[in-house]
């Protein structure tokens, strides 16, 4: 077996060791809080010539994802790094990328959108994107990034997905949060990612190809469709490849972890790093005779509906916790979860609630005091907020 | 049930709170701890107040939320000892690691703690700027706390401190060696 | 013509085969066409650096031979650039007895897709 090596580090430089290891042909990148460190520490890479990858400094996000869309559909393999306005400003280019089947692998380093402005994490900056046809990975610590992101490649790469992926963690609490991660070796991520066969890029000029012409009504639909395809393909894929990884590295995540659900009464529902908190609490509650447990969602997109359907069925009770709002409607996370939920014979009662947006913490006795109202079963219609200063209300921070 | 140290480092902006916090976090994943060192960010400028935080456990930690009940207070700038609140949600029987000169008695009283909390003094400003010419508190900090975390050779904040600034000319690597050792051995309990 | 496709028959990821741009007949939208007068033209090229359909021919030594009516869509920017005066638009129209040349019609819907 290959050389593992255990060092401390966070989940900005675990992405960037695991972009060094795997050494793509392009990288075009711009910096914004609290993604920056990402192709900052690439770009040294570049520098020292540890890398041989392309890696061309840009004047903006936008044109950071324009610069990777081209090189991707050259044939090259690329990837790139950004959070919240910078992901934004990216928009328009994202299902772009997406219908051409660029499998670009993009750091996004979750952060809250402006206005007002905040560095600090809520994940309003990925959920605008779960339109835009890419892969969502949401990874809880460094140690699933720097997997997720080798996972990713293979997986954004696979004949029967070619998606682009973003691979999300949450904007300082993970990305700068210094702990231990085992790394594999160059050679055993080489080994596993190989190299990129595209097929039909750009640069081949003995067959050569358009991509994205103008296209009338007759087609468009059809086009779509097809694309679709290979997001349905995505969590077979995926399934195989984390087997393929875990004889590598002892891990495997599923789309949806499993913390203690199966007896469960009562469930949270969570994504990313607040799920460690959730985890403690539920440990602490099961101590107390309460049958507590927790679903993480790690793929957003594609949702994994039918899993988490057979996870959250018969239980007495559901908490979504979402870590955005769509302001006017249900919040993302929520509104995938009783979508799943809805057909179930047994209704399972969800109740919807929006914490952390601006980096506001979760602890563990917010999960606490949302698994008692579940115990006391009072559900609502309306989203309740986690933390939220109220009228009235004493303010502990005071 | 394993016991999670928490620490809180109060300091500004380019003191090295940020750095000595990854450092403790190394030292103590080299002796096979499960660690966390994270900085917590507002201003993003120099001499802006900063804190940072650890968590230390024997089993994996989980949670990533902030630290809001501290066992262990390192207070980087004595001018934070009032500015900073340092004691915030700290346990009555905390300790305190402050860079200070000042009288014991009266930093105890400025820190506004019982007779409960401990409070190890240590003089860092004077000793980085007798031994290194600056006032760059945090090595002999860490020096301080290798009194603490007894379990842990003081060669090994050494080599992790050495190792992290390794971008240092070797005069001033040797003369925070030395910031070190002193602050372990100046350290006192106020 | 090419037929519309079932989603599992298109293409991947939008391509279209082949580089046929130099297949499409975009003559065929020319509703004005360009006249190159010889005796006026002293092949200043500024026509050719401007016509945004690389419709201006040219020969050897650089030297203006004439409008390359397979592409030419007539827009007039070469008359309107010409120094010289040495190129004029004219109705299509009366140009309708001429042979038209074979090629794919630009204005055909997914010609391109195999």
């Amino acid at each position: 077996m290959s050389n593992k090596i255990k060092v401390m580090t966070s989940g900005n430089l675990a992405f960037a060791e695991a972009m060094r290891q795997i050494d793509p042909d392009v990288v075009a990148a711009y910096p914004i809080t609290p993604s920056t460190e990402i192709p900052m520490k690439f770009a040294d890479f570049v520098a020292n010539g540890r890398v041989t990858s392309e890696y061309i400094a840009v004047e903006s996000e936008h044109s950071a994802i324009s610069a990777c869309v081209g090189a991707s559909a050259a044939g090259a393999r690329v990837m790139t790094a950004s959070s919240a306005n910078g992901v934004a400003l990216m928009h328009e280019i994202f299902p772009i990328a997406a219908s051409f089947r660029t499998p670009i692998v993009f750091g996004l380093v979750n952060r809250s959108l402006g206005a007002p402005v905040n560095i600090h994490c809520d994940h309003s900056d990925s959920m605008p994107e779960r339109d835009s046809g890419w892969i969502q990975i949401y990874c809880e610590d460094a140690q699933e990034v720097y997997d997720s992101v080798l996972l990713a490649v293979r997986l954004a790469e696979d004949p029967r997905v070619l998606t682009p992926v973003f691979v999300c963690q949450d904007g300082f609490i993970t990305s700068h949060c210094y702990e231990a991660v085992e790394l594999l070796s160059d050679e055993a991520v080489k080994n596993f990612v190989g190299e990129r066969t595209p097929q039909y890029p750009l640069l081949d000029t003995d067959d050569p190809v358009s991509y994205g012409s103008f296209t009338m009504s007759e087609y468009y639909f059809e086009i779509k469709r097809n694309q679709m395809e290979g997001m349905n393909n995505v969590l077979s894929v995926y399934a195989e490849l984390a087997a393929e990884l875990e004889r590598e590295t002892g891990r495997n995540y599923r789309p949806v972890e499993n913390y203690r659900a199966d007896d469960a009464d009562y469930l949270i529902v969570v994504m990313s790093s607040a799920a460690g908190v959730v985890k403690d609490v539920v440990d602490e509650l099961r101590e107390e005779g309460v049958k507590a447990g927790a679903l993480r969602v790690r793929f957003f997109r594609p949702f994994p509906r039918r899993e988490l359907a057979s996870l959250a069925k018969g239980k007495r009770g559901v908490a979504v916790l979402d870590r955005s709002a769509s302001i006017g409607g249900t919040a993302p996370l929520s509104s995938e979860v009783k979508s799943a939920l809805y057909a179930l014979d047994k209704r399972v009662p969800v109740q919807e609630y929006i914490f952390g947006l601006g980096g506001r913490d979760l602890y563990a006795k917010d999960a606490r005091a949302v698994f008692e109202k579940m115990i006391a079963g009072e559900y609502g219609e309306e989203a309740r907020f986690i933390g939220l200063l109220e009228k009235d209300d004493e303010d502990e921070r005071a | 049930m394993n016991k999670t140290v928490e620490v809180r480092w109060h300091g500004r902006g380019g003191q090295g709170a940020k750095s000595a916090s990854a450092i403790l976090a190394e030292v103590l994943f080299e002796e096979g701890k499960y660690v966390q060192a994270f900085p917590e960010y507002g201003a993003e400028r120099q001499g802006a107040p900063i804190r940072a935080y650890n968590r230390v456990s024997d089993a994996p930690i989980r949670r990533r939320c902030g630290v809001q009940n501290p066992n262990i207070v390192v207070v980087v700038d004595p001018t934070m000892v009032e500015s900073a609140d340092p004691t915030e949600g700290s346990a009555e029987d905390a300790l305190y690691i402050v860079n200070s000169g000042e009288n014991a008695k009266k930093l105890r009283s400025r820190l506004g703690v019982t007779s409960k909390a401990r409070v190890l003094v240590v003089d860092a400003t004077k000793i980085t700027l007798e031994e290194l010419g600056q006032n760059r508190p945090n090595a002999p900090i860490l020096g301080a706390l290798s009194n603490v975390f007894t379990e842990v050779p003081v060669e090994a904040f050494v080599n992790h401190f050495t190792n992290k600034m390794k971008k240092l000319p070797t005069k001033a690597l040797e003369a925070n060696r030395k910031a070190i050792l002193r602050g372990r051995a100046e350290a006192v309990f106020a | 013509m090419s037929k519309p496709q079932s989603w599992q028959e298109v293409p991947p990821g939008t391509v279209a085969f082949g580089a046929s741009a130099l297949k499409v007949q975009t003559g065929l939208w020319r509703s004005s066409r360009p006249v190159v007068d010889a005796a006026k033209c002293v092949s200043c090229l500024k026509c050719w650096i401007q016509c945004p359909d690389d419709s201006i021919a040219l020969g050897s030594g650089g030297k203006v031979e004439g409008i390359n009516l397979f592409f030419c869509k007539g827009c007039g920017l070469c008359a309107k650039v010409c120094p010289a005066g040495a190129i004029s638009m004219h109705p299509e129209s009366g140009f309708a007895h001429e042979e038209q040349r074979d090629g794919e019609h630009p204005g055909e819907v997914g010609a391109h897709v195999k």
